[in-house]
């Protein structure tokens, strides 16, 4: 019952080779559309007649697929192990908020030590501040990348992970900038679904692309085998800034977008925790699918939800369950575990979903 | 800052290196033999304090006792893990079983913050180590003194397990070459799980020396310490006992010290550990001790 | 395989559909936010005792059953908002009592605010919370008051002239009675020599010591959250720090005595309760139910619970419905009212009262003395 075997040859859900894309181009961008149109429909519907508690969760729902996608870019598809998006995703909040917030809030916020100027002194609106912080985050990674990629495998996973815990302790110590363990609150709402879809939408967009692309070739390749790809003439070191910096942009901005979700920021909210929730989405989903990050990131959040009913007291056939609060975690934890060990490429494995698979699916099916 | 209060900095600069050092090596005895880094060995840690803890204070044990009791039961939790979750991806590709152990120590950590709620409990310091030895302006708790000796004798005793007995020179070949040694007829995964079940042990004793330094103890007690441990053994060059207990001690004394010049900078002692990491690693990769034989 | 798989999996659905909440007809739902799980636990957790002993003694009011729903913020400021949104969005309550810590109510009073429902903190003390809100009470007084009174105490009782402080800069509580205790301290003539800090999570403080014992003062004013504050007076008395300590509410904990050991003992504290000090009769009652339940002394936190869901019962039989704003009205009329923690008034949204100031002897808390507002 594995979508695994289903996407084998033989399988239902494989349609046998596909024809070359080049021959559907023009169908396929027009189904694009038409699908984002239908999305924006959707989306309309959920913003009008869906309670506040669901259109919330869509977004966070959204955002963290947006944060699946690009951590996937660096980790699936160009095999680096890294562990540090939480840091990107609290730099891009921290970025945003900072810019966002205004100066009588900053300062009804600072108590301890007044915030740094120029950044008490004004805010702007929230397009330019994202767009700030994403570019900010990226810089971050590019000089992170330096050091970063001298090292390879385990030790790659070790690096990024210091490196994440070292921004954490400055956010938590730089009194004067981030205004250490209180954290910021007062963050205007103004993250809604439009904010958070359109993101994702963007997002997809431009990874779509670049995965398809001979840029993504070149970083699939990179994850095989980077000594036979460097041979090929594959500049390894570039290519992997390039999908490190991407990933952190979109990271950066989706954390910005976050903020502006809840409100409230602090350091305990970008620990290795967050990674770790990352990292559970892209290998449900299968590393090194897009389809499947997002996918596994919407599984993850409404997921989330519905077990939290496991923590509240329940009624199970005429017995009194009392809620167990922190079970959700322990399960999530399990269910990680049992995937690496029985189900390893997770749901999707490495495929994709495109418009020509579907169609040749449905012709297949259409066929006797 | 006067010579009095260096000397008590420098003594608890050697508790604490002593604590990582314990730690450390069961980090790199693991990554020696099967290039893995075992996450999950902060937790397992803080699930033998948690058995010391039952052991003094609900079956009322003398402390050596319990400290014996629960060394041995971290030592079957840790080949639990090993043959449970490790050893089927033992033929995986390693960002594989990296992510396991990941999810192992989320499991540890959850499942002690839904048994223990996260409430810290109190743990009994026994007597012995609760004296205030006073020459002059320094004052020194007993305990700083103990730990370093107790430690002294522990690695003392690894040291003569690993390279006197067949387990321990088996463990050492393991991780020159794992095929070869399988070739030779050593049922390797035993020797896996020996190495598992001392290096938990060894984790549990650091963890309750911990405890009994910083007297209580909550599920999320191990995981600060379990990083820092690590890159404790890498400091020292992983895959090598003697580099973990160098570099253990190292991290100990250079955390103590920078708190202690630079108190403005105390906030920041955590991220001490990664800086030196992410230095050592662009810098020296192979460690202190170097890419030597693995002891 | 797949046939089993499939089984199991229709039978795990079918069960946790079936599993529903306990329904009951037309109960007046009331939201509850407090740390049950993380650091904080316990102190949510006799918190929680206080308002189910207030909720089996008046279950009920305008004719119909009041029912509890209680959330776990997990000691965390973001939790709390979850919290609140959920219990807004998703279970309509018609107020919600909560959180228990500065931090976490500031952050979810703004949800509460937005969405027009009343939230009443029974514990949280920093005067922010409820500063320019239309929704928002608390039951208890605030720290501008607590911080006078525990000045007052350690220059008038306790002789001192020269105070030490040591904040905890993650959390409002404890920054914010830090700043008000100095203010008091200095106008009654005392000097602040030495102002360190440290954050939650942080298990070694001998920077911190070191350079209070070098500046000698005669008091230690640590008004800390558990699990650092025993620690911290524990490492003290090591280092040879002798001088009294005194904290702020959050350190009538048992954790405090069973962690700090033979270190606490002597150690001072402003609350709002103790079963020595009680004025009312309300009190006294409560008190010796309090013994009978759970065999120990009654603590403020539990007092504060009970107090504050019988003042939000007490403001909706007045408003004679569960209309947001006339409940709110309610609540901002409250005069009078003889809880268990003595009298209060709500002025401004925060409570006016008395506070105690207990002490810890051979590993209880044992009352001192009681300070009028």
């Amino acid at each position: 019952m594995r979508l695994q075997s289903l996407l084998k040859p033989g399988g239902l859900l494989q349609p046998g080779p596909l024809p070359p894309a080049s021959q559907s181009r023009r169908r396929d961008t027009l189904l694009t559309i038409g699908a984002c149109l239908f999305a924006a429909l959707g989306l309309w519907l959920l913003e009008n007649h869906a309670s506040g508690y669901v259109v919330h969760l869509s977004c966070v729902g959204a955002i963290f697929a947006t944060l699946a996608v690009s951590y996937n870019l660096i980790n699936g598809v160009t095999g680096q192990f890294s562990l540090e998006p939480n840091a990107f995703v609290a730099c891009g909040a921290y970025v945003t908020a900072l810019l966002t917030l205004s100066p009588a809030e900053k300062e009804a916020s600072f108590i301890l030590e007044p915030l740094i100027w120029p950044l008490s002194a004004f805010s702007i609106p929230l397009l330019p501040a994202l767009v700030i912080a994403g570019l900010l985050t990226a810089f971050m990674a590019f000089l992170m990348g330096f050091p970063v990629f001298r090292v390879r495998g385990d030790y790659l996973a070790i690096v990024t992970l210091g490196f994440g815990e070292v921004i954490r302790v400055v956010a938590n110590n730089a009194q004067s900038v981030t205004n250490g363990p209180l954290g910021l609150k007062g963050i205007p709402h103004l993250t809604n679904l439009w904010w958070s879809w359109g993101l994702l939408a963007v997002c997809l967009f431009f990874i779509v692309r670049l995965v398809h692309s001979s840029y993504g070739r070149a970083l699939m390749a990179i994850r095989e085998d980077e000594t036979a790809a460097e041979a090929m003439g594959i500049n390894a070191f570039w290519h992997k800034m390039l999908a490190f910096t991407l990933s952190a942009f979109f990271e950066g901005v989706a954390g910005g977008l976050l903020a502006h979700l809840i409100t409230t920021i602090s350091p305990t909210l970008f620990t290795f925790f967050l990674t770790f929730n990352l990292l559970i989405i892209i290998v449900v989903g299968g590393l090194g699918s897009t389809t499947g990050a997002v996918l596994a990131a919407f599984l993850f959040t409404y997921g989330g939800e519905w077990l939290r009913v496991m923590e509240e007291p329940m009624r199970i056939l005429g017995w009194d369950i009392p809620g167990i609060p922190g079970m959700r975690m322990v399960m999530f934890s399990l269910i990680l575990v049992v995937m690496m060990i029985f189900m390893r490429r997770g749901l999707l494995g490495s495929h994709d979903f495109s418009w020509r698979w579907l169609a040749a699916l449905l012709g297949r099916r259409a066929r006797p | 800052m006067d010579a009095a209060q260096l000397t008590q900095q420098m003594i608890n600069g050697l508790t604490l290196g002593s604590l990582y050092a314990l730690i450390a090596i069961g980090y790199t005895m693991v990554y020696g033999i099967l290039r893995l880094i075992n996450f999950a060995h902060g937790d397992v840690l803080m699930v033998g304090c948690y058995f010391a803890w039952f052991g003094a204070v609900q079956f009322g044990m003398p402390w050596y006792v319990a400290l014996m009791g629960a060394m041995v039961l971290t030592a079957a939790l840790g080949v639990l893990i090993d043959q449970g979750a490790y050893r089927p991806l033992r033929h995986a590709p390693r960002i594989s079983a990296l992510i396991t152990a990941i999810g192992v120590s989320f499991f540890l950590e959850n499942l002690g913050l839904v048994v223990f709620g996260g409430r810290p409990k109190a743990f009994a310091r026994p007597e012995m180590f609760n004296h205030i030895y006073q020459w002059g302006e320094v004052r020194v708790l007993s305990l700083s003194i103990w730990v370093p000796i107790l430690t002294a004798i522990i690695l003392a005793g690894l040291i003569l397990f690993i390279r006197r007995t067949r387990v321990g020179m088996a463990m050492r070949a393991l991780s020159r070459d794992l095929v070869t040694v399988q070739l030779m007829g050593i049922d390797t995964n035993r020797v896996v799980a020996a190495t598992f079940a001392l290096g938990s042990a060894l984790a549990a004793a650091g963890g309750v020396f911990w405890a009994m330094k910083y007297p209580q103890i909550n599920p999320l007690m191990g995981v600060l310490p379990g990083l820092k441990a690590f890159v404790a053994a890498v400091l020292g060059g992983i895959g090598n006992v003697t580099g973990a207990m160098l570099g253990g001690l190292l991290l100990g004394m250079a955390e103590i010290m920078l708190v202690a010049l630079l108190p403005e900078l105390a906030g920041y002692r955590d991220a001490l550990a990664f800086v030196l990491l992410i230095g050592i690693l662009i810098f020296r990769p192979t460690g202190i001790m170097g890419e030597e034989l693995p002891e | 395989m797949k046939k089993v798989f499939a089984l199991l999996a229709v039978a795990v659905a079918l069960l946790l559909a079936a599993a529903a909440p306990a329904l009951a007809a037309e109960p007046i739902k009331i939201g509850l936010i407090l740390p049950m799980t993380g650091p904080a636990a316990a102190y949510g957790d006799m918190a929680y005792k206080g308002i189910q002993m207030a909720q089996a003694k008046r279950p009920a009011v305008l004719g119909r059953p009041v029912k509890l729903l209680l959330m776990d913020n997990k000691s965390d400021k973001v939790e709390s908002s979850n919290a609140a949104n959920r219990l807004i969005q998703r279970d309509h309550v018609a107020l919600i009592i909560g959180a228990l810590s500065s931090s976490p109510t500031m952050d979810a009073a703004p949800v509460a605010e937005q969405a027009g429902v009343p939230l009443v903190s029974g514990w949280a003390t920093n005067p922010l919370v409820t500063q320019k809100k239309k929704y928002i009470f608390r039951t208890c007084f605030i720290d501008p008051f607590q911080g006078y009174v525990a000045a007052r105490f350690a220059f008038d009782t306790l002789r001192a002239r020269k105070a030490a402080v040591i904040i905890d800069i993650s959390r409002d509580y404890s920054v914010g009675l830090a700043s008000f205790f100095i203010k008091a301290f200095k106008k009654l003539g005392g000097k602040v020599v030495a102002r360190t800090m440290y954050s939650h999570g942080d298990q070694e403080f001998s920077a911190q010591l070191g350079m209070i014992k070098k500046r000698n003062p005669d008091l230690i004013y640590l008004p800390g959250y558990l699990p650092e504050l025993p620690l911290i007076v524990r490492q003290a008395r090591e280092m040879g720090l002798n001088q009294p300590f005194l904290g702020g509410d959050a350190a009538q904990a048992d954790e405090v005595v069973k962690i700090g050991g033979p270190a606490v003992e002597g150690l001072y504290l402003t609350t709002h309760f103790d079963e020595q000090g009680v004025t009312t009769p309300a009190g006294k009652g409560y008190a010796t139910e309090y013994r009978q339940k759970h065999n120990k002394a009654p603590d403020a936190l539990g007092a504060l619970g009970y107090d504050a869901y019988n003042v939000v019962l007490d403001a909706m039989a007045r408003a004679g419905s569960t209309n947001p704003a006339k409940v709110t009205a309610a609540l901002a009329a409250t005069k009078g009212f003889a809880g268990v923690c003595g009298v209060m008034d709500i002025v401004e949204h925060n409570a006016v009262k008395p506070a105690v100031i207990l002490t810890i002897d051979k590993g209880r808390f044992k009352y001192v003395t009681t300070v009028k507002p």
